[in-house]
């Protein structure tokens, strides 16, 4: 039988390798040109891969998890005599007897590999518990669910000595309350993906950034009003006004006189990398995960296009559909929870920026006005820097600056 | 009549049945078990045990013509021999008589009230027996359906004449001459084979592409292969049409569509079995279904509340040592103890020649559960007790995990495997690994050791192959 290798092709510039994150095939399956055969995915985009030919997989490259190279054969089809319909796909009944292993003289025969699932190991869940029936029928009377014991034999066999061993630990402990039960298996989920993206970026940051997190109260009164006014005027192809890019327009005023925030601090040169253009990352939840997509150059853009982009950018991450481009290249970052967002949070610095502004809640609270308490609504502001970087106070004024013009917003729009 | 009430009612004594009323007598449970025709039901009347009988009888006769013929190899010669097949029959009904004799005193002894006659419930915890002596109502706190299962007709074919079924095949004067069995399913080929090697000129008609269409043709392969030595006519994909006009011969329409008629002085119709769900008042008690059966969760409960269902009436594997154990269970739940269904292995031997047995999972069934499994096979070809006993068509074979090396199923073909089925059982119902199986020291020489070296085999170091 004739055969093609399927290598995996460059999948986007600048990239050497990707993360095998989902197989759509297994050997054996018969594909036909143009199915996807597998996910792979890079700094921020997943990729499908497409078979370009008919044929049978025979050999995968890899596992979910793996990096690939671009370049290194990733599926192998035999495209040779494959009868692609019904009848084929059907594997034939006859098991092939194992194939008798090499003659060795030199060398004797290595200990086999012990079985994966070694003594005691936790059972996975849905797995059937394994017991002889004397054990079964001892656990059964004694109202012993056998799936909450732990087995010590070959396969996780259950023996008499494990349920003397958990009938004595469950003296020990305290009786379970009626109507409940312990639960003791453990699911393992394989950390791949974007998942495992995120998590090598926040240890990275987390373990090379000593952050400094500031929090303030902004009043925002004044602002709710003017966006309410601005909302209902708005016209027909203008996008509905939130505060972030309010938020936005502030932090490019600020920046303006404090451009080390606006900076990319490449730490293992030494050197900070002061950018002009104000590129505001917006952290945003998206079914797969959190992804930040960049609205560019944000010191260009007025009100309204801030708020048309960040629509845009945020509608193509939830979708999947932003490119690689649109998730990467930003200088300063906004973290929201929107309506979630509590009183405070401590924002993780996206590396290797150097500042991060966290948007809380926005809540009624008293303030005191110098008479008497009024109502108004009081936002927080949490946000961190790189203290390697930026100075406390430095932030402190940074923040204070972003305040002042949120509280009194005609100012963001004014040349002061 | 006066009433009589007891805590457990059972309606059938088959071997669920009569297994259930003895276990709830040990257990000082107050039964009553209701027959409305001989103790034993089909298992020791008309199934299991005078079939294989029947099959022995039908063995010792082959092996001496066989000898007679000149084509044994052990050198032995004889006359032709001849069988008076009415003296085999008598033969097996006393073992039928001493059997079901058997199972009576022992419902005797467990002070187990046996009521002849047909039972109907009149409500969920009364049933009306008609007996010969008058109408007998028994109150009971809770009662087990244990109806059985019964053959199946074809429509074109209705028992009657020279068209039988399995019960009346097992009690015939003299192997017909010419023998069609419309059904290659394991009664067929049982009682086919038998009456082969009896004289019979057997044809089977399946309708299904090969014959004993639930086991894998791995495994079945050797029985063909004897068939063909029988000298039976296989014909599969072929359906039965119906009589011909005389009604002496069966019109069979085959694969090729082409129409065929069939010489025969006995129709065997043996195409499956089903529930006996009429004659007892299940109307009355509107019962869950579960497809043709009664639906019964692990306690072997019916929709009803203290109306238990256990056999044939259940569902599938329609087997006697299931109904065993469910009656068995069913008593012991009756009796206050805490009992489930959580058998792993349900092992089914075909007495067809040579003999099959499965236990657990095939490597087709293990690989749909999505399990990667590895699978060894030792042929009897290598095994010095098969040579010895002139078998040595069939292999053991053994599917087990691939990860853990849990044992998953077993499935032997050879003479002489039903014997092995104990084997296969302990070693499933223990959660037995390969590595147990193989470290088990089986007596030489035994067919056993065929097991032994399957394990071996399925771990990459087998001894004898």
């Amino acid at each position: 039988m004739a055969e093609f290798v399927i290598k995996l092709p460059d999948v986007g510039e600048g990239v050497a390798e990707a993360e095998l994150v989902e197989w759509l095939v297994k050997v054996g399956d018969l594909v036909r040109e143009d199915a996807i055969l597998a996910a792979v995915m890079t700094d921020k985009a997943t990729v499908e891969i497409p078979s370009p030919v008919d044929g049978a997989v025979s050999w995968l490259g890899a596992s979910v998890g793996d990096f690939v190279a671009v370049g290194a054969p990733l599926v192998r089809l035999d495209v040779g005599g494959v009868a692609v319909g019904p009848a084929a796909e059907t594997p034939l009944p006859e098991p092939a007897p194992p194939p008798e292993p090499p003659p060795r003289r030199a060398a004797p025969e290595p200990p086999p590999q012990a079985p994966s699932h070694a003594a005691g190991a936790p059972r996975l869940e849905g797995e059937r518990p394994l017991a002889s029936p004397a054990v079964r029928q001892r656990a059964r009377e004694a109202g012993v669910d056998l799936r909450q014991v732990a087995g010590s034999g070959p396969a996780g066999r259950i023996a008499q000595a494990d349920l003397d061993a958990f009938f004595a630990q469950g003296r020990a402990q305290s009786e379970r309350a009626p109507g409940l039960q312990r639960r003791h298996e453990i699911e393992d989920v394989k950390l791949v993906g974007m998942r495992r993206r995120i998590a090598e970026k926040m240890a990275l940051a987390k373990s090379r950034i000593p952050h400094i997190t500031y929090v303030e109260e902004v009043d925002v009164t004044a602002l709710e009003d003017l966006r309410a006014a601005l909302n209902k005027g708005k016209r027909a192809d203008q996008p509905r006004l939130t505060l972030l890019p309010f938020l936005m327009r502030a932090m490019v005023r600020a920046l303006d006189e404090q451009p080390a925030l606006n900076a990319l601090f490449d730490d293992d040169a030494g050197i900070i990398h002061r950018h002009g253009g104000v590129h505001i990352g917006v952290a945003t939840q998206t079914p797969a995960g959190l992804v930040v997509p960049v609205v560019r150059h944000a010191e260009a853009r007025d009100l309204w296009d801030c708020a048309r982009e960040l629509d845009r950018l945020a509608q193509a991450a939830r979708s999947g559909a932003a490119s690689r481009d649109e998730l990467t290249g930003s200088t300063i970052t906004i973290s929201s929870l929107g309506a979630m967002g509590g009183v405070a949070t401590t924002p993780i610095i996206n590396h290797p920026e150097v500042a991060v502004v966290g948007v809380n809640k926005i809540m009624m609270r008293p303030s005191w006005d110098g008479a008497g308490f009024v109502p108004r609504k009081m936002m927080n502001l949490s946000s961190s820097f790189d203290h390697r970087v930026i100075d406390g106070w430095d932030a402190a004024v940074f923040v204070q600056r972003i305040k002042a013009l949120l509280e009194a917003p005609a100012m963001i729009f004014m040349g002061v | 009549m006066k009433d009589i009430s007891c805590t457990l009612a059972i309606v059938g004594s088959g071997p669920g049945g009569y297994v259930c009323a003895l276990r709830a007598g040990q257990l000082g449970l107050d039964v009553v078990i209701v027959e409305a025709r001989k103790i034993g039901g089909t298992c020791l009347n008309v199934g299991c045990i005078p079939s294989k009988a029947l099959i022995h009888a039908a063995d010792e006769f082959e092996k001496v013509a066989e000898m007679a013929a000149g084509r044994g190899p052990l050198g032995i010669a004889v006359g032709m021999p001849t069988i008076d097949l009415k003296k085999a029959m008598a033969w097996k009904d006393a073992i039928v008589g001493r059997l079901t004799g058997g199972v009576a005193t022992l419902l005797k002894r467990g002070k187990v009230k046996v009521v002849s006659g047909t039972a109907r419930f009149r409500d969920g915890k009364t049933l009306e027996v008609e007996t010969e002596t008058g109408r007998q109502v028994i109150r009971a706190e809770a009662i087990v359906i244990a109806t059985g299962s019964e053959p199946v007709a074809l429509p074109a074919l209705p028992f009657g004449g020279r068209v039988i079924s399995s019960t009346q095949a097992l009690a015939l004067d003299r192997a017909p001459e010419k023998l069609v069995v419309v059904g290659a399913g394991y009664i067929g080929l049982e009682l086919g084979m038998a009456y082969a090697k009896l004289g019979s000129a057997v044809t089977l008609v399946e309708a299904e592409p090969r014959i004993l269409p639930l086991y894998d043709a791995e495994l079945t392969r050797p029985v063909v292969k004897r068939l063909s030595a029988l000298g039976m006519t296989t014909l599969t994909g072929a359906r039965a049409i119906g009589l011909s006009g005389k009604g002496d011969a069966m019109l069979v329409e085959k694969a090729d569509r082409s129409e065929l008629r069939l010489e025969a002085d006995r129709i065997l119709v043996t195409v499956g079995r089903r529930p006996v769900l009429e004659g007892w008042g299940r109307e009355e008690l509107v019962l869950d279904m579960d497809g043709r059966f009664l639906r019964i969760d692990e306690h072997c409960r019916t929709s009803m509340r203290g109306i238990y269902a256990i056999g044939d009436v259940t569902g599938e594997p329609m087997l006697a040592h299931r109904a065993m154990a469910q009656g068995e269970m069913v008593a012991e739940i009756v009796a206050g103890r805490r009992r489930s269904w959580d058998k792993r292995a349900i092992p089914a031997v075909c007495f067809t020649d040579p003999e099959i047995v499965t236990a657990g999972l095939s490597p087709e069934a293990a690989a749909r559960d999505g399990r990667e499994v590895k699978v060894g096979v030792f042929p009897f070809s290598a095994n010095g007790r098969a040579m010895t006993k002139l078998g040595e068509d069939g292999f053991v074979r053994v599917v087990a995990r691939a990860d853990n090396h849990l044992l998953l199923g077993v499935q032997a073909v050879g003479r002489d495997v039903s014997e092995l089925a104990a084997a296969f059982g302990l070693a499933l119902e223990m959660g037995a690994c390969l590595e147990d199986i193989a470290g088990t020291i089986h007596a030489h020489p035994t067919l056993g050791e065929a097991f032994q070296e399957a394990a071996l085999r399925a771990l990459g170091h087998a001894l004898h192959v």
